[in-house]
């Protein structure tokens, strides 16, 4: 492959420093305390706040070295949370470094090594860091001193270079160089282009001695601002920026406390910039003016709380069973506590109200839901209701399990089932609500989790003794995950029934992929409303035959359509196709600069302790604005258009209440800031190369960045219709034009899982569903409201006269497509935006190894502004693209026939 | 140091010719065979130990010394068998392990007649059955634990040191080397810096040597979480041993094949370096004795080399010979597992591995 992503992207290591006792009073007070426990703490702190790796420097006068190092690693090698990571020993004497390096069982490295006492001493050194298991950091210094301008600093580290590989066999991957991160505006002229040697000095290693990383203890450069922390963060984080650009593989930070680049407002990143870069003479002068009058401002709006009134009705006055089945029918939890008491006292046992009154009061839902007059949202309410009954009895039927010792009757669940989101996927939205309507259904319902690997899920079905086992994803890997789980279930011969459900789940790809991996049934449930009619029949002896044989026919039928509609189907030559582009007047079509080129950061909270600049700031009330209730309707089975479907006549009541808690919550998440927000959005110049889109660091072209590879249309189309591919909305390189391509990754997922949980600790499923769909709508309205923030960034949106209700429909220029999604199905194409975009550092969101985004109340993709871009969906894809898109990203044909597996128009072979 | 013989010289290279050609047999446990001999206390002894202070029952390395044609015949079976490999009685003989019965003085020889009878009962092979016969020499992790504590309210109390295992590494290895061993085997290992002092002294060995004899290092997992007992994961073991410049890296003991299965597929997808794999038959029953056949165990390796895992495979605790033999007809039917070019890395690891393109 002729692309290079900059090492910049998701991949730059953070070492941890405040278990530095030179830097960090904190942890020197506690070394010198002999105060282990604070230490560890300091180290525990580090690594939760996103320390890759751990940097530990106890020198110190009045502290013993080796004995001190020793006994603080042995201490850390007993908390599997800190020791998880890789540890950098940090010490100016060999004898600390050695003594250290004989308590790791992992590998780590040695900060440092360096030519200061030449080289028969710096060999024996690297020897035994070799031989003990270790990298080692080789500090820019020899016999003469300390590297200071480029020129010196690249002169030791090849020397050292050469001595390492050619001398002793060290190997150059093992090796990390330090070329001296100095203090900058100190007032001596001299110091002023220290930075720039840096970047230009890690530069020249990277390109010079292959293999070999850069690092740096960033804290020092801003060694003159000492007391002046705004100035100094901001110094860091530009520092880091241009340096990581320059090819810096990690550095030496407060992990959890770095800001970013774009968050520092313009003016005082100017004035840094112009220290860091040395663009004018007087740069120091000016940033130590700024530095004086520097305040910072901390502000904080009181939240308020919204008291509902609760209303007493005449259901009150009815029996205790009639209020209990009341509650449940109508999902009311208020009283549930009271009622439940009041049963307990007249019922001999509490086992009794459950199989009498509650199970009663379940049945009607079920049957009012299995006839289509119950809606899913009120399910999911009677089921909380049931839950907190069932809690507030359990205490009881334990006491009464003590006391009668085993005469007790042991609940009879009519079967239980084992649920899990697969390995690499994280939604769990849909899976939570089949397992809260099995639960209501009296099903014992395991759930698993999210992106649960396939050896877990069959280790709990065999030792919960599951009778069923059900699969959710989301995303198109799953889909391969299940096949994979289907052959496992095979292999291992557990003999359970398989139902699979989830978006890309569907009753064909189960038939054609899935159920012929294994001889057990393997059902595909379309939503949460059919799930009881599946498993019901699946476990009751007298239906199970019958029902498998239809299923197995319904399937076989299913496969035979599918073998000839693929042979029926025709699909045209990639040469072809691509004749049949969408043409474009590249001389005359309008393509507009970007207001900025690179990425842009934004977020709901400030996120160092710079204040950013409002543009930069979002308030989660705008976000509100831009969401898009349909989609919140279907996730909960309600069909209909919204807003109609708040007066409809069989939904509209359901939906209405559905919709109150809805504006009832979001009141709440706005109003405790709940959620964070937080969004990233770049352009880069760029111009189509076939079906790929080159990206350029500039807009002479001088490098090319990455490369984003698209897939075409191939099936037969009626004349005058083209045969789409992304790529055609980018001008082609030999245009004459540059374009220029964008991208984005958002999320609002960040705080939802804690918010989510803190329902489900009180047994209430509704809330928790309810929290994590509202994430959902939040970051697809965040992804909404970014694309307006784009046209206008671009100009075309400036003159957009829409109502947000036209936005939402998207009746605007320009489209967002995602990668894994119709017009891009290639999931692994987010790979390269979220590097490009340093997505995963800007907005922490990570992808899973099926790249899922985490949280998963995220959003990303491209940008494109043609004025004739539109949304498709590229459809099957024959062999010849597919080799020839495997060829254009530089990957095997069967990586690539496996991600796009779905899309196939062949068996791969 | 003695000069080495041809054997030893040539082990790597013809090792490596035939790793090419298929995959090759370790042979099996030597304690339950010896178990089943049921020596008493004055076999163990033997005339030399007869006025040793402490009870010898139970120290089975001692017989390298006191019954030597007992060892030299389980050896032999395995190669019977279809052995490729056969390994040293030495997984205690370090002067560590030896401490329980005082018998520290006697290491040395111990691990050299060790090294002598596994050379003896190779020579034997390879005049009968026609084919290479190596002898490796095995390392076990002794009994004590570099990064762990045996006091719970101690965690930062070690009850041995990193210089105290080199010591008594480099005397066992240099003891086997001399003995006539052609490769070094450091397996069982549930505490990887265990591992480190060992290759520590390997490696300090091998420089006096002036060549490096081939080093296998095999790692055992003890339970489904997929972690050494010190906590590490697969892939930070692997990190950690990496500089060894390993021949083969594996995993043994503890596990059955089949709870071995995902932890062999990483290792063989992460590993630069041969892969070795010589599991249990199966997981310790309600006796402690083990229930898999030689049919079952073959049936769960051949899957492995089916799926191109494997290139060194054999059996632990409660596997015999005719395990070994039922596990070498099996693999004829498969290829070797071709050895990988994996991109350029800093490779790093805590309990988990971290890797830096």
């Amino acid at each position: 492959m002729s692309t290079t992503v900059p090492a910049s992207a998701s991949q730059f290591i953070v070492v941890g420093e405040r278990t530095n006792i030179t830097g960090s009073p904190k942890f020197a007070k506690a070394i010198k305390a002999g105060d282990w426990d604070s230490a560890l703490a300091i180290a525990r702190q580090q690594v939760e706040s996103g320390a890759h790796i751990l940097d530990i420097n106890v020198d110190e006068a009045l502290v013993d070295g080796e004995a001190t190092m020793v006994q603080f690693l042995n201490l850390i090698g007993a908390e599997p949370e800190i020791s998880r990571v890789p540890i950098m020993l940090d010490s100016s004497k060999w004898s600390v470094l050695e003594a250290g390096l004989k308590c790791l069982q992992g590998k780590g490295l040695i900060n440092s090594i360096s030519l200061k006492d030449g080289e028969a001493e710096f060999l024996r050194r690297a020897r035994l860091v070799q031989r003990y298991g270790a990298a080692a950091v080789v500090m820019a210094f020899d016999e003469q001193g300390q590297a200071a301008d480029r020129d010196a600093k690249i002169r030791i580290c090849t020397r050292a270079y050469r001595l390492l590989t050619e001398k002793i066999g060290f190997a150059p991957e093992d090796i990390v160089f330090d070329p001296n991160v100095l203090t900058v505006a100190t007032g001596i002229e001299e110091h002023n282009n220290y930075a720039v040697d840096f970047f230009a000095a890690t530069q020249l290693i990277k390109q010079t001695l292959p293999g070999a990383k850069v690092s740096g203890g960033v804290s020092n450069v801003s060694f003159s601002f000492r007391g002046n922390n705004p100035v100094r963060e901001a110094m860091h984080s530009a520092f880091l920026y241009h340096a990581i650009r320059a090819g810096l593989d990690m550095a030496i930070v407060n992990a959890g406390m770095l800001g970013v680049y774009a968050e520092i407002p313009a003016d005082l990143r100017a004035l840094v910039e112009d220290v860091l870069l040395n663009r004018r003479p007087d740069a120091t002068e000016r940033l130590v003016k700024f530095a004086g009058e520097i305040k910072a401002t901390a502000g904080a709006k009181p939240s308020t709380s919204h008291l509902q009134p609760s209303t007493a009705d005449a259901w009150r006055s009815l029996s205790v069973e009639e209020r209990l089945q009341h509650a449940l029918v109508k999902g009311i939890d208020t009283h549930v506590d009271a009622d439940t008491e009041e049963a307990r006292r007249k019922y001999p046992r509490p086992l009794d109200i459950i199989e009498g009154p509650l199970m009663d009061g379940m049945r009607t839902v079920g049957d009012l839901f299995g006839a289509g007059k119950m809606f899913l949202p009120q399910v999911v309410k009677s089921a909380r209701v049931m839950k907190k009954a069932v809690a507030y009895l359990t205490p009881f039927m334990e006491e009464e399990k003590r006391q009668l010792a085993a005469t007790g009757v042991a609940a009879r669940p009519q079967g239980r089932v084992v649920l899990a989101t697969v390995k690499g996927d994280v939604h769990d939205i849909g899976k939570n609500i089949v397992g809260v309507v099995l639960a209501c259904n009296n099903y014992e319902v395991v759930d698993l989790g999210v992106m649960v690997p396939c050896d877990k899920i069959l280790a709990a079905a065999r030792e919960k003794q599951a009778d069923v086992i059900g699969l959710s994803g989301l995303i198109t890997p799953s889909l391969d995950e299940m096949v994979h789980v289907a052959r496992e279930m095979q292999r291992q011969q557990v003999a359970l029934p398989l139902l699979v459900g989830g978006a890309t789940t569907s009753a064909a790809h189960t038939a054609v992929k899935i159920a012929p991996e294994c001889d057990q049934p393997v059902v595909h449930v379309l939503d949460a409303s059919r799930v009881i009619g599946v498993v019901s029949q699946l476990l009751n002896p007298g239906t199970k035959a019958a029902f498998v044989a239809d299923m197995r026919a319904k399937q076989e039928r299913q496969r035979t359509e599918f073998a000839e509609r693929r042979g029926a189907r025709k699909l045209l030559p990639l040469a072809e196709v691509r004749a049949r582009c969408q043409p474009t007047n590249w001389a005359t079509v309008d393509i507009p600069r970007p207001e900025f080129l690179g990425t842009r950061v934004f977020s709901s909270v400030p996120s160092s302790r710079l204040s950013p600049p409002a543009s930069h700031l979002l308030s989660l009330d705008e976000i509100v604005s831009y969401i898009d209730w349909g989609p919140f309707f279907s996730a909960w089975e309600l069909k209909g258009r919204f807003p109609d479907i708040l007066k409809d006549a069989v939904v509209g009541e359901q939906a209405s209440s559905l919709y109150r808690d809805a504006q009832k919550m979001l009141a709440r998440i706005v109003t405790e800031k709940r959620y964070t927000a937080k969004a990233v959005l770049g352009f880069w110049p760029a111009n189509a190369v076939g079906d790929d889109v080159e990206v350029y660091a500039d807009e002479q072209r001088s490098r090319v960045l990455t490369t984003f590879h698209f897939l075409r249309q191939q099936n037969e189309k009626p004349a005058g219709q083209f045969n789409h591919s992304l790529a055609d909305f980018i001008a082609p390189k030999g245009s004459g034009r540059l374009d220029y391509l964008g991208g984005f990754a958002v999320t609002s997922g960040h705080g939802v899982d804690d918010f989510a949980r803190e329902f489900e600790q009180k047994h209430d499923d509704y809330s928790a569903i309810m929290a994590k769909a509202l994430a959902d709508r939040l970051a697809e309205a965040l992804a909404e409201l970014m694309h307006k923030k784009v046209r206008d960034l671009c100009g075309y949106g400036k003159s957009e006269r829409l109502t947000t209700e036209e936005i939402i429909r998207e009746k605007y220029r320009g489209i967002r497509p995602a990668p894994g999604y119709p017009a891009c199905p290639d999931h692994t194409e987010k790979r390269i935006l979220f590097n490009l975009l340093a997505a995963e550092k800007s907005t922490g969101i990570t992808l899973t190894e099926n790249f899922a985004m985490h949280p998963a109340s995220a959003v990303s993709g491209h940008y494109f502004n043609h004025p004739e871009a539109k949304y498709f969906a590229v459809g099957k894809l024959g062999r010849d693209q597919i080799e020839d898109y495997a060829r254009r990203k530089g990957l095997p044909l069967a990586a690539v026939e496996k991600w796009l597996a779905p899309y196939l128009d062949y068996e791969p072979r | 140091m003695p000069a080495l013989s041809t054997h030893q010289i040539s082990a790597a290279a013809e090792l490596r010719i035939l790793l090419a050609r298929r995959i090759i047999i370790l042979e099996g446990p030597k304690g339950t065979m010896v178990q089943a001999h049921k020596p008493d206390e004055a076999a163990f002894r033997g005339d030399r130990f007869h006025h040793h202070p402490h009870d010898l029952k139970g120290d089975n390395d001692v017989l390298c010394l006191t019954q030597p044609d007992l060892v030299e015949s389980i050896h032999y079976r395995y190669i019977e068998a279809g052995a490729d490999i056969v390994s040293t009685n030495t997984f205690n003989s370090t002067r560590i392990s030896q401490a329980d019965y005082r018998m520290e003085p006697f290491v040395a020889d111990m691990n050299r007649a060790a090294a002598e009878i596994c050379v003896r009962a190779a020579r034997r092979g390879e005049a009968q059955f026609g084919r290479r016969i190596f002898v490796a020499g095995a390392l076990g992790p002794t009994n004590r634990t570099a990064s762990l504590s045996p006091d719970v309210n101690r965690p930062g109390f070690r009850a041995v040191t990193f210089d105290e295992l080199v010591a008594a590494y480099y005397e066992q290895a240099s003891s086997l080397v001399a003995g006539g061993a052609e490769l070094l085997l450091v397996e069982t290992i549930f505490d990887t810096l265990n591992a480190k002092a060992a290759i520590f002294a390997i490696q300090q060995l091998f420089d006096e040597l002036g060549t490096a004899l081939p080093l296998m290092i095999s790692v055992t997992i003890t339970d489904n979480s997929g972690r050494t007992l010190s906590g590490q994961t697969v892939g930070a073991f692997y990190h950690s041993v990496r500089h060894a410049h390993p021949f083969s890296v594996g995993i043994n003991c503890a596990l059955g094949g089949r709870q071995m299965r995902p932890f062999i597929e990483e290792l063989a997808g992460r590993a630069e370096c041969f892969i070795s794999c010589y599991p249990n038959a199966g997981l310790p029953n309600a006796f402690g004795g083990y229930d898999e056949t030689p049919c079952d165990m073959a049936h769960i390796l051949a899957e492995f080399a089916a799926n191109g895992w494997l290139n060194i495979v054999g059996g632990c605790c409660g596997s015999t010979p005719e395990h070994i033999g039922e596990i070498a007809r099996a693999m004829k039917a498969h290829r070797p597992r071709p050895l990988p070019t994996l991109p350029s890395a800093l490779r790093l690891s805590g309990l988990e591995p971290l890797s830096i393109a």
